[in-house]
């Protein structure tokens, strides 16, 4: 297997051939030019190359991500990252909504902001957010932690089955079950791992943690009509 | 699904390359509504010349265009779209064609816009228009996958009920037959079963009532329930609107030479300048207006 870089250009090349070749990767390194937003751009990694896209990509990039290490030096799309395993997804500007959609593992930061439904049912990936993200963010999510450097939108983690939410601004509101924690010295160590492994510098004790208040998990007897 | 893409020009050099660059953002959004394609122009003075009035119509093929009775009638055929231009008032153009041709449909009128409908692929429908060559100071484009009526022209975005008027949806209304009836008992007259087409009329009735754009799109976020994107223009005016929960994509891009709208950024991938503009997504039930002078919201 080759060391140097591959480089591939999307202006004379498909998407589908870009994929082919990360899929069977007979280098371990990749630099991916002229995106143009375009969709499923690295979708589907599953070894420990690294990917470098340079511009701005479409829906669903790196989705499924399996043990790669893919930045998008730009914008994201719809979607990025959505169902990732494992490995890291790093977008270097803002991602739109659905960011890391139920994504089982991995870390996937976000220097820029998140729209919204960042960490839609989240199931075990780290998603660490450099500014601020939108609404009805860690809707219904499951597993794993979430950091915001900035602000969050309203109903932040509606719904919340379990899954840290660690947010340094302001939270527009909570959604249904979603309520403040108290931060203990095991949550001011792992916020100061993550927000290290996103390349940040942030002091822990800036930021307030949320989660599920678990009232959602049965049926009240006293919810009858 | 649906596609669209806006186009409002700030730099007066560019105006000559406005359909060249519509084509172009349309050509990235033709999956997202292979059914349909829709477009307006402004300011085509190849089609609606300086002092003339310009109305768009559906209308049988063969039809004798010569019955209006309007002397110095510009006619441009573009597929199942006619453009018809005279010097006379919109108004006066608009009332010869109801009364000469009460079977075509009037799907566009003013003294800046042409609009074009059609139904097939829409870079084919992009040819036939002529798109490439259109010249102006504003235009959007629509590609449709039909949910809520038919595939036909009538259906066909964009919905253009008021002077210099036009409205452009991807979503579905979820209460528009209610707000329809209302429209009917205020003698509101509709084309088209689309729900979009509400929309439309409702805008346009808030214009005609004294609002702004920006009023009344947020008299509509009050009124109107469900998905929607919208990119609606007036004789002077930009504006985009998504509801609450915003899950039908919009992107918006803006530099010192114009200010872009689309479903998705690969429609912008080719703006001259895009690596300088400034991206952002609309926040949900948030006006965003611009008119030819400046920022209004």
């Amino acid at each position: 297997m080759s060391t140097d870089t591959t480089v591939l250009d999307l202006s004379t090349s498909s998407v589908r051939e870009l994929n082919a070749e990360l899929h069977r990767p007979a280098a371990k390194s990749y630099e991916v030019r002229h995106p143009q937003g375009a969709h499923a751009i690295a979708a589907g990694v599953d070894s420990d190359i690294t990917v470098d896209v340079r511009g701005h990509v479409g829906y669903y990039a790196a989705g499924m991500n399996d043990g790669g290490t893919i930045t998008v030096h730009g914008n994201a799309g719809t979607g990025v990252a959505e169902n990732m395993m494992s490995g890291t997804v790093r977008v270097t500007g803002d991602a739109s909504q659905s960011a890391g959609a139920t994504a089982h593992g991995g870390l996937l930061v976000i220097e820029g902001s998140a729209s919204m439904r960042c960490g839609i049912s989240m199931k075990g990936v780290d998603v660490v957010v450099g500014a601020d993200i939108g609404p009805m963010s860690a809707f219904m999510a499951q597993a794993g932690r979430l950091v915001v450097c900035g602000d969050a939108g309203a109903d932040l983690g509606d719904s919340i089955y379990e899954a840290r939410i660690y947010v340094r601004g302001a939270v527009a509101s909570l959604g249904a079950d979603c309520v403040e924690k108290e931060v203990r010295a095991e949550h001011r160590a792992e916020l100061a791992e993550l927000l290290a492994a996103a390349g940040l510098d942030h002091d822990p004790a800036g930021f307030r943690r949320y989660g599920s208040a678990r009232r959602l998990y049965h049926f009240a007897r006293g919810n009858t009509y | 699904m649906c596609g669209i893409v806006g186009l409002h020009l700030r730099d007066p050099e560019l105006y000559p390359q406005l359909g060249r660059l519509l084509e172009t953002m349309l050509g990235q959004v033709v999956e997202r509504g292979p059914d349909s394609a829709g477009v307006a122009v402004y300011g085509d003075r190849r089609r609606c010349p300086e002092g003339y009035a310009a109305v768009s119509v559906l209308a049988p093929a063969h039809t004798d265009f010569g019955v209006l009775g309007v002397s110095d009638l510009l006619v441009t055929g573009a597929g199942d779209t006619t453009v018809l231009a005279a010097p006379i008032a919109p108004d006066a153009l608009v009332a010869a064609v109801r009364t000469a041709l009460p079977t075509a449909t009037v799907v566009g009128s003013g003294t800046d816009l042409t609009v074009y409908k059609g139904i097939g692929s829409p870079r084919t429908l992009a040819a036939t228009y002529d798109l490439a060559n259109a010249q102006g100071w504003q235009g959007l484009a629509h590609t449709r996958m039909a949910t809520e009526s038919a595939v036909t022209p009538e259906g066909c975005h964009p919905f253009s009920v008021g002077p210099d008027q036009c409205l452009v949806h991807n979503g579905s209304f979820a209460n528009h037959a209610t707000i329809r009836r209302e429209l009917q008992a205020a003698e509101h007259v509709f084309d088209s079963e689309n729900d979009s087409e509400v929309g439309a009329r409702f805008v346009a009735d808030r214009l005609a009532a004294g609002e702004d754009l920006d009023k009344a799109l947020r008299l509509l976020c009050e009124r109107f329930d469900g998905f929607y994107t919208l990119l609606v223009t007036s004789a002077d005016g930009f504006a985009v609107v998504r509801d609450a929960i915003a899950c039908k994509p919009a992107i918006i891009a803006e530099t010192d030479r114009w200010v872009a709208m689309a479903s998705e950024f690969r429609a912008l991938a080719d703006l001259p300048g895009i690596a300088d503009a400034r991206l952002y997504e609309p926040e949900p039930e948030r006006v965003y207006a611009w008119t030819r002078e400046g920022v209004t919201a």
